[in-house]
């Protein structure tokens, strides 16, 4: 069953990171808020469950499944392969950067409470 | 705000997605998760090479129906890999061992690129291959 949740979950999160992507229409801005975004929910998502508030069910359908599939490493990745060929050595680091500083401030205070 | 409406190609992105995650889950039970994250280590760098492979090779991409091939890249390997496991679990080793949260973001981060780009370069040799 658990599989199922998971599932469940990864259908709605792929889902969601799509319509982003067109909603924003512009690349690196769609898969930047998707990662921004999933993290910030995910360490919510984990400080509930650790404090037994969010039921395991819940945790495997949000946590796993919607968060894990609605951020991307893969995509990011790419993109950032892409300006590096490109030779937009900046805007690579820069991208890296805002990916990895803005996700993990809030989710570090987050996680700290 | 125009969000996709095209109920073919957003079921077939769900569904790629769904199997994703489903690989991403089966991932945890074959690596212990206590200690280093090698379950999402592991995702994360085999998605990178297969998403640059798939997104760079022409005639994949020539043959397979459009919304396939966006249900296997955009939702099967997007949704395999995961950024928000990737920062939650760096937190959660940088309190206990602060070295190996180092050692992960720098793994992930290097060998992602690393992995994207050796993608890249086989997709093109096996273009290159096909053509004689």
């Amino acid at each position: 069953m658990s599989f199922f949740y998971v599932a469940l979950g990864g259908f709605c999160g792929s889902f969601v990171r799509y319509q982003l992507s067109i909603v924003a229409n512009k690349r690196l801005i769609g898969t930047w808020l998707a990662n921004v975004t999933g993290s910030i929910l995910l360490a919510s998502l984990v400080l509930i469950y650790t404090k037994e508030i969010l039921p395991h069910t819940w945790w495997l359908i949000l946590g796993v499944g919607f968060c894990g599939a609605y951020t991307t490493f893969s995509t990011f990745g790419n993109e950032t392969m892409q300006l590096l060929l490109q030779q937009q050595w900046n805007k690579a680091i820069g991208y890296i950067s805002l990916s990895f500083i803005v996700s993990i401030l809030p989710a570090t205070l987050i996680l700290s409470l | 705000m125009h969000v996709s409406t095209n109920i073919k190609l957003v079921t077939a992105i769900g569904l790629g997605g769904a199997v994703g995650a489903m690989g991403r889950y089966s991932l945890t039970f074959i690596f212990s998760t206590d200690g280093f994250p090698f379950a999402t280590l592991s995702a994360n760098l085999l998605g990178c090479f297969l998403l640059s492979y798939l997104l760079h090779h022409k005639q994949i991409k020539k043959h397979l129906p459009p919304t396939l091939f966006t249900a296997l890249t955009t939702g099967l390997i997007g949704s395999f890999t995961t950024f928000s496991t990737f920062t939650v679990e760096t937190i959660e080793l940088w309190n206990s061992h602060f070295f190996l949260a180092i050692t992960y973001v720098l793994l992930s981060i290097a060998g992602g690129l690393l992995s994207c780009y050796i993608g890249y370069l086989f997709s093109i040799h096996t273009r290159k291959k096909a053509r004689i």
